[in-house]
């Protein structure tokens, strides 16, 4: 058994078993990361580059961390600072970088496409931690963990997407998991942050309202609104838009059910989520970190092995 | 499969795990600074065959039975990735006696990944291992055996099989 693929550009690209492998073995690095030694060898021989061009809190340290726990050697690169305020090119920046022998590439870039760019010039088996708006796999990866710890298989789990639809690459990456792996999904959010053919391209339910999502859903994945993104008016003002589409802790009381509540981070305390949702015991927020470092060993590890093999 | 050579039957295949079994009681009853310990995935048929037997001649005994996985530490993933098996070790190691058991010793090389994964998990007083089949003369590393069901005299394209299902026996056979 390994992956299909030698690189991971998105989840579009993974089939259904891809992605099964990856969250089974996230569960045994989670049991490592328990141990006194959180740490195996397996990646000894490695070694990885963290190509930032954006900036990063948890995503960053939590591939940092994913490689020191198996072992990798890890230069971490960041744009600002780095010769690309004089020009160089990524292709130039990378092809440098690979020439100091390194073997993986985990790489964020405001640029969708940029990691397939990457991929298709150079050897190295490449990571996409983050391609403007398209898409974020290893987040959409521990979602899906986090969702499978507390409700179990996802196959007829019920997901809502709730916020920045239009420019967010979680939700592009959760959209393309949760449907392959059988879960029904809905996007929640204002009509001006919700692409117009979702529906129909991915057969998933949409929705402008806020609190229908929440009533029919087991699992509510919040996310932030991307004002970096946004270079036009989309709706008023962030307390329009907590008013209308943040979470409550007065909606959430008013549903029969209790869901769990999810959110990537950053937090927009007060916009997307309040702060007393946020903190509260219905919140995985923490727990998706801690899953994210699993996650991402998961990665590592198998697509390290892939390597050597051929294409 | 060709050259299929059946090694050992089912009635000398108990007999044999029961040995040791008795070897193990001999040596370190009653088992309360011990712990076995036995190596995923393919250990564990033999080492929950050896436990389940102690429990049942002495069953007030209370055994520390662990499962170690070792995929993480293996030094030859690179050409084929080995999928996880889960690791349990409802216990702490530290100053106890480990007994490590797997089914087959070829080359040595799983042994040397499992003492790295248990060191891992804590100081052991001793490190002991118990195998069920020894290809004998076949080392790589410096790995000797504490208890051996059987020893026997193979060659490299050979290979060591152990079924435990409704059929159960040890076969040699040709790999290539």
């Amino acid at each position: 058994m390994q992956l299909s693929t030698k690189h991971l550009l998105g989840i579009r690209d993974l089939h259904q078993k891809d992605i099964q492998l990856i969250l089974d073995t996230a569960k045994q690095f989670k049991e490592v990361l328990q141990r006194p030694i959180k740490k195996v060898p397996s990646l000894r021989d490695v070694t990885i580059v963290n190509l930032f061009y954006e900036n990063s809190t948890r995503t960053r340290i939590s591939f940092e961390l994913a490689e020191k726990r198996l072992s990798a050697d890890t230069i971490n690169f960041s744009a600002s600072g780095s010769s690309v305020s004089k020009g160089e090119t990524l292709l130039d920046t990378v092809n440098n970088i690979l020439s100091m022998k390194v073997d993986m590439v985990v790489m964020r870039h405001s640029a969708t496409g940029a990691p397939h760019f990457l991929a298709q010039h150079i050897p190295a088996a490449i990571i996409n931690a983050g391609d403007g708006i398209n898409e974020h796999p290893t987040q959409a990866l521990l979602d899906a963990l986090s969702i499978q710890e507390k409700l179990g298989a996802l196959k007829g789990k019920k997901v809502a997407i709730i916020g920045d639809i239009m420019h967010s690459r979680v939700a592009l990456s959760n959209i393309y998991l949760l449907t392959k792996m059988g879960a029904d999904v809905t996007v929640a959010g204002p009509p001006t942050l919700i692409p117009k053919y979702l529906k129909d391209s991915f057969g998933i339910n949409v929705t402008y309202s806020v609190k229908e999502a929440l009533d029919w859903c087991d699992a509510a994945n919040v996310l932030r609104i991307q004002l970096e993104r946004q270079n036009q008016v989309l709706f008023s003002s962030l307390r329009e838009y907590n008013r209308a589409y943040g979470i409550t802790k007065s909606l959430l009381a008013a549903l029969k059910k209790e869901i769990i509540i999810m959110h990537p981070g950053p937090i927009n305390r007060g916009v997307e989520l309040d702060s007393d949702v946020a903190d509260s015991g219905q919140s995985i927020i923490l727990d998706q970190v801690e899953n994210g470092v699993a996650v991402r060993m998961a990665v590592l590890y198998l697509l390290s092995g892939r390597r050597d093999a051929n294409a | 499969m060709k050259g299929v050579n059946t090694i050992m039957e089912e009635k000398q295949l108990r007999l044999t795990l029961q040995r040791l079994a008795h070897e193990l009681i001999e040596n370190h009853f009653p088992f309360e600074d011990t712990c076995l310990i036995g190596i995923q995935p393919r250990g564990i048929v033999i080492s929950d065959f050896i436990t389940e037997y102690i429990k049942e001649i002495h069953p007030n005994v209370k055994l520390n039975y662990g499962k170690l996985d070792i995929t993480f530490y293996r030094d030859d993933f690179r050409g084929q990735i080995h999928i996880p098996s889960i690791t349990d070790l409802p216990f702490s190691i530290e100053n106890k006696n480990v007994i490590l058991i797997d089914d087959v010793l070829y080359t040595g090389r799983t042994i040397r990944a499992a003492m790295d994964a248990l060191l891992d998990h804590g100081r052991a007083k001793k490190v002991e291992l118990c195998i069920l089949v020894d290809r004998k003369f076949s080392r790589e590393l410096p790995i000797h055996p504490d208890y051996v069901g059987k020893s026997i005299d193979s060659i490299v394209t050979q290979k060591v099989k152990v079924y435990w299902g409704e059929e159960k026996k040890v076969i040699l056979y040709e790999s290539v």
